[in-house]
């Protein structure tokens, strides 16, 4: 399953724009920092499962729920935020929230959820984000 | 830890888990609350009710040799079990068993990709392969077919292809189930079966003919109780050179009957491939389809706002020259409605440029994305968002009298009975030759509302039976009465399923009461 999945994501990433992951097509478009070799696997799970629904994209549900719901006093796009505990995340995709339905093991081991943690918890400087991004996530936090 | 299945003694279920574990390893059995947690139906209008539907255990395979390895475990000991491929059918049951106590086997460890044929426009996999999955393969090969999506990506080919789902290129693609072709299924007894050209050793064609010889048997898999299907041909779309779409406004209340005619013999006759639609722009706001009112005051609403009564969309695919003929000749054959207005839409050369790629609707394109579930994020206006969603989806006659009927009864019915909408459309056409009624109802995990919700969804079920409307698909409490509707010649269609079920599955293991067919000792009481 792994290798499978791993060969998959990183042809995701060879092609960039032509996925629909909004987050990889961002990065790629602005030629920004590389994410830090030990948040990478976090990326790439994060992108896999997580930024279909919670990308930059302001149109995605995840996105659009939690604009709605905070109104912008936080980041609406999970890889922006600064203020995510890996407890949080945790809880969120083993329990679901609205119409966000729980995440089993076989689609998210708990090793690939310690890593989608590690990745929203690290420094925004080492999530691999856009130049734009990453001013908006900055601009957020101060 | 839930509860073992009923009528399973504590020692044999914890003997059957036991080698299940040794089959698949440890790990890959779950049996404690937190893990089962996840197994349950999210949408659920039983949630947290005694009747809620539960699973004992689940078991997550790796391979075809571990599914039979469970399944001759489960047969020698009686215990039910109920294949998931992703389960992420949400709004029609998710990864929850119909029949509580079950123990879900889940196949997403299995998402191999074991062929695609770019000659033969084909594919083979296993039940974990998401669409994301597979569009990222084809995009990473470099391959120039297509996949045909439904709305959202996650879900798995054969899962959503098994319960029937659809999607949005053309027609010999959209209907996922019809575009199958090859299926390999675990029986009850552990015994590997193959449909169709997979029935003969060696031959090359399962993925090009689907029938074999003899009965065809593909169809005991759809929605069913009889296996668990561990590989799945598809048929693939070619990548076409464009794509342009179309639509022509008409006004008169009168023009629907006629339209809908039209609409038939150009889909039917290939002069358009895509999905069409019938819409109408003075009756829809959003999501939502008004019911159709009387000639003398649609005709006034006309008048009052400039809106079209109807408008007919249609969607080409195909060689840039083939399909602006195409559209001319449809402009032509509409010209025969008084004031017939046309408007050409988007004019796309393929592949996708990243910039129009941003303005198309993915799904159209055969692109997967989770883009659908935006419509619950915001509580349509105020944040008060909705734990989930079912679907109503019932099958109506492809004329404009079926489609002015289902509407109106419809509309009126969900009113009277207060059943809240946050999606009713106008008749839909994901498969050719019917019409699909879509209605989406707000789901919340509050045991007052539900109760009534599902008093109110049968009452539903059964206004459309009087009126020879089914559902061609639905989330677990309603399959039993669903399948009631589904009564000529005293539910001989029903019976002779559970022939079928008794003769191929004699211990009743498999997903009990899945689309209202339950195994003998279970069927007094439909699994109560």
């Amino acid at each position: 399953m792994k290798a499978y999945l791993g060969l998959a994501l990183a042809g995701a990433v060879t092609l960039g724009g032509a996925v629909t992951a909004m987050s990889v097509q961002a990065a790629d478009k602005a030629g920004t920092p590389q994410v830090a070799a030990q948040h990478a696997k976090g990326k790439e799970v994060y992108d896999y499962w997580c930024a279909t629904c919670h990308g930059e994209e302001a149109r995605l549900a995840g996105t659009l729920a939690l604009q709605t719901k905070y109104k912008g006093k936080t980041p609406a796009a999970l890889a922006l935020r600064t203020d995510l505990q890996p407890a949080l995340v945790e809880y969120y995709v083993r329990n679901g929230v609205a119409w966000m339905a729980p995440f089993r093991k076989t689609e998210v081991s708990d090793a690939d959820l310690a890593a989608i943690s590690g990745y929203l918890t690290a420094p925004l400087e080492q999530r691999g984000l856009s130049a734009e991004a990453l001013a908006l996530a900055k601009g957020a936090k101060k | 830890m839930a509860a073992g299945p009923a009528g399973i003694s504590a020692a044999v279920f914890a003997d059957g888990l036991a080698e299940m574990r040794s089959a698949v390893g440890d790990q890959w059995v779950f049996t404690s609350d937190e893990d089962l947690h996840t197994y349950r139906d999210f949408y659920s209008v039983l949630w947290d009710e005694p009747e809620e539907r539960l699973a004992s255990a689940a078991v997550a395979p790796a391979n075809v040799e571990e599914v039979q390895a469970i399944m001759r475990v489960a047969n020698e000991r009686g215990i039910p079990v109920y294949p998931i491929s992703t389960g992420r059918n949400l709004g029609y049951g998710g990864a929850a068993p119909v029949y509580s106590g079950s123990l879900v086997i889940d196949l997403k460890r299995m998402n191999r990709i074991l062929d695609v044929s770019e000659s033969n426009a084909s594919c083979l996999v296993e039940p974990g392969v998401s669409y994301f999955d597979m569009y990222r393969h084809l995009k990473e090969t470099g391959s120039k077919l297509w996949i045909d999506v439904p709305d959202p990506g996650w879900g798995s080919m054969v899962g959503n292809a098994l319960d029937s789902g659809g999607g949005y290129t053309t027609a010999p693609y959209r209907g996922h189930f019809e575009a199958q072709c090859g299926i390999e299924a675990v029986m009850a007894n552990g015994e590997l079966f193959r449909t169709g050209m997979g029935a003969l050793p060696g031959a090359e064609t399962w993925q090009q003919y689907k029938m074999g010889i003899g009965p065809s048997l593909d169809g005991l898999f759809r929605q069913s109780s009889l296996g668990v299907v561990t590989k799945m041909g598809f048929w693939l779309f070619p990548e076409p050179e464009a794509h342009l779409s179309g639509s022509i406004d008409v006004w008169r209340f009168e023009d629907l009957e006629p339209l809908v005619a039209l609409m038939n013999e150009l889909e039917y006759g290939n002069i358009f491939n895509g999905m069409p639609s019938i819409s109408s722009p003075v009756l829809s706001s959003g999501m939502m389809f008004q019911e159709i009112p009387e000639p003398d005051v649609l005709h006034k609403m006309v008048q009052d706002t400039g809106k079209a009564a109807w408008r007919a969309s249609m969607s080409f695919y195909g060689p840039e020259k083939v399909i602006r003929a195409q559209w001319e000749y449809v402009k032509e054959r509409f010209a025969q409605f008084p004031g017939a207005r046309p408007n050409e839409g988007q004019f796309i050369k393929l592949p996708l440029s990243p910039e129009d790629m941003e303005k198309v609707s993915k799904a159209r394109f055969g692109i997967p994305s989770m883009e659908i579930f935006a419509v619950g994020s915001n509580g349509a206006g105020s944040f008060n968002p909705s734990d989930g969603h079912i679907w109503f989806s019932a099958i109506i006659p492809r004329t404009g009298k079926g489609y002015i009927e289902a509407n109106r009864v419809m509309r009126r019915e969900c009113a009277r009975l207060n059943i809240p909408l946050f999606m009713f459309s106008p008749a839909v056409t994901c498969w050719t030759r019917s019409f699909v009624l879509f209605a989406a109802v707000p789901v919340y995990k509050d045991g007052e509302s539900n109760k009534k919700l599902r008093a109110s969804v049968n009452e539903i079920i059964r206004i459309c039976a009087d009126n020879g409307w089914g559902e061609y698909r639905c989330p677990p409490a309603f399959q039993d009465q669903v399948m009631d509707a589904y009564s000529y010649n005293n539910h001989m269609l029903r019976r002779v399923n559970e022939s079928i079920k008794d003769a191929l599955d004699p211990n009743g293991i498999i997903s009990a009461g899945r689309y209202g067919v339950w195994p003998k000792h279970l069927r007094q009481g439909r699994g109560k």
